[in-house]
């Protein structure tokens, strides 16, 4: 396996007293999904946002591409891309003439030709000359993605990408995630309520609570470790377990022997 | 520097402006509301004031086109960057391949744009209702256009960072830091009718020496080449502190979360 395309050290974000993460590392190689789990306000939009270059971290490392994030930004950014339901497309443009503007500003080549690809892969071809501020909540997210898509992205960030679709669009957006990846290796890291999502897409889990990380592998490995049934019956008992003072408690005999390098 | 990314914010402005061309009215409406005021008002003045005013009385006129130069050249940049914050936009724009520089290179060239579109405007009106031409400012015109745009710039970048510190409840800075300097500009007196203290201040701001300037120019026909160097010289400064302010102000962004949190309003 070659390095991987993320590679984030004891990454730390402090906003004053509130500690939002709280050294987290973790490693994502070529053409994996990553799930990023855990409660509001467990620091994972924060985490995601770093490594966009959007936040800068008070500790802490990212690389991308092999490159720290922090000496390469723009030839880093250039190669990934993002869609999070925290930010919307300009409304007052028109749904190509969005693409288009976002399109020019990663250098996407045969421009045209893409953004008729982008929108007919989330099939919203028929909304290409609707302006955006008119879409509806499915829609536009569906846009975002159409956006995040533009450049082939080789880092693909999501940040709740099915939160407001219905059942059927998010099955068709989770599709498309699974699509691409095959198509073209893209590595994904991708947050989500969703335990569906979760289950269907990812490859692996990562478990945050309080800006830290509790437990990261992969699904079932999750469910044994927890010893739970399902990944919402895991969610539900970390989220609740707000006074759990040390993760570690969490740690099964399996785990903790492994760290001992058993 | 990435000219396909200066590219694509200007184009973006550009699709804004043809979508909804009522947002047109705002750039030639209050131009043309001063240009009307303070054109009567010159023509009340020259019909009753005799020969013995200090300067040819029209200077009034050049003052509303050259200011609206620097006023739109400063609301190009500021309002820029609030049309990113109104449509929850900032994030896609900053965690896209965009350095500060094609970011700022692109609000220059619509501040040239918007500067273009109203002063054209204005010099055509005020030739044809006032019968008053800029144009006998000859070529003088090129170096004051210039260093009210670069001024405009300085302000709209110092106004820009100062709405990114303090968030959207500072965006009527958007508007108001040109105003905060205009009584001190010597736009429409000469700086000597300051009080002394004031005066210092008059002599601190580069476009103080453009309306000085035009005035000498109106009047005699000449400019005094002092007044270009001293202009050029406060831009370069204030061009340098903005340039530094502004980058200041996003490394800081970055560091408080504050483009997220500019996206969440
Ligand atoms: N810019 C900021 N300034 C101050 N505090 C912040 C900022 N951004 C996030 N926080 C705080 O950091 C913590 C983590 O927030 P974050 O948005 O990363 O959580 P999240 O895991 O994405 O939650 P959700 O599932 O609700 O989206 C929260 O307590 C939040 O209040
Ligand atoms: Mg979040």
């Amino acid at each position: 396996m070659g390095e991987p395309v993320l590679q984030v050290t004891d990454l730390t974000k402090r906003f004053g007293k509130v500690t939002s993460v709280d050294g987290i590392s973790f490693e994502l190689p070529k053409g994996e999904i990553l799930g990023l789990l855990g409660a509001n306000g467990a620091g994972k939009t924060t985490a995601i946002n770093m490594v966009l270059g959007i936040i800068s971290p008070t500790a802490g490392r990212v690389e991308v591409f092999g490159k720290e994030l922090s000496s390469a930004r723009i030839p880093i950014l250039r190669r990934m891309n993002f869609c999070s339901t925290y930010t919307q497309l300009p409304g007052n443009l028109r749904v190509w003439q969005n693409l288009k503007v976002f399109g020019k500003l990663y250098r996407v080549k045969n421009l045209i030709q893409r953004i008729d690809e982008v929108l007919e892969m989330l099939e919203i071809s028929h909304l290409r000359n609707r302006v955006t501020g008119e879409l509806s909540a499915g829609e536009s997210t569906r846009l975002n993605l159409c956006k995040a898509l533009m450049n082939r992205p080789e880092l693909l960030l999501l940040d709740e990408p099915t939160a407001s679709l219905d059942p059927d669009i998010a099955d068709k957006v989770r599709k498309v995630v699974s699509r691409i990846r095959e198509e073209e290796n893209t590595t994904i890291l991708y947050t989500s309520h969703n335990m569906r999502d979760v289950e269907e897409v990812c490859d692996r889990v990562i478990f945050m609570h309080k800006g830290k990380i509790l437990f990261g592998g992969t699904t079932e490995e999750m469910l044994q470790h927890f010893e739970e049934e399902s990944l919402e019956d895991v969610f539900i008992r970390v989220a609740r377990g707000g006074d759990i003072e040390n993760p570690r408690d969490l740690t099964p005999p399996a785990e903790a022997d492994r760290e001992e390098g058993v | 520097m990435s000219l396909s990314s200066i590219q694509a914010l200007v184009l973006r402005y550009l699709y804004l402006y043809t979508r909804t061309p009522i947002r047109a009215v705002e750039l030639l409406f209050w131009p043309l509301v001063h240009l009307l005021v303070w054109g009567y008002l010159t023509m009340f003045l020259k019909d009753n004031t005799g020969d013995d005013f200090p300067y040819e009385i029209t200077f009034l006129i050049g003052a509303v086109i050259l200011w609206d130069i620097l006023f739109r050249a400063q609301q190009g940049v500021a309002i820029f960057f609030l049309e990113d914050v109104w449509s929850r936009n900032l994030l896609n724009i900053f965690a896209a391949p965009v350095t500060n520089l094609d970011y700022l290179c692109s609000t220059y060239a619509v501040g040239m744009m918007r500067a273009a579109i109203t002063s054209c405007m204005l010099a055509v009106l005020s030739m044809i209702i006032y019968q008053f031409n800029i144009f006998v400012l000859n070529w003088t015109l090129i170096p004051f256009v210039f260093n009210l745009l670069v001024f405009g710039w300085a302000l709209g970048m110092i106004s820009t960072a100062l709405i990114v510190r303090w968030g959207p409840a500072a965006e009527t800075l958007a508007w108001a830091v040109p105003f905060f300097i205009q009584p001190f500009a010597a736009v429409y007196y000469p700086v000597d009718a300051l009080p002394e203290m004031l005066q210092w201040v008059a002599k601190s701001l580069p476009c103080s020496y453009i309306f000085e300037g035009m005035r000498d120019g109106l009047k005699t026909g000449e400019v005094d080449p002092s007044d270009l160097l001293w202009a050029t010289g406060l831009n370069v400064v204030y061009l340098a502190v903005a340039g530094v302010l502004f980058s200041r102000v996003m490394n800081k962004a970055r560091e408080k979360g504050l483009l997220t949190k500019f996206a969440s309003q």
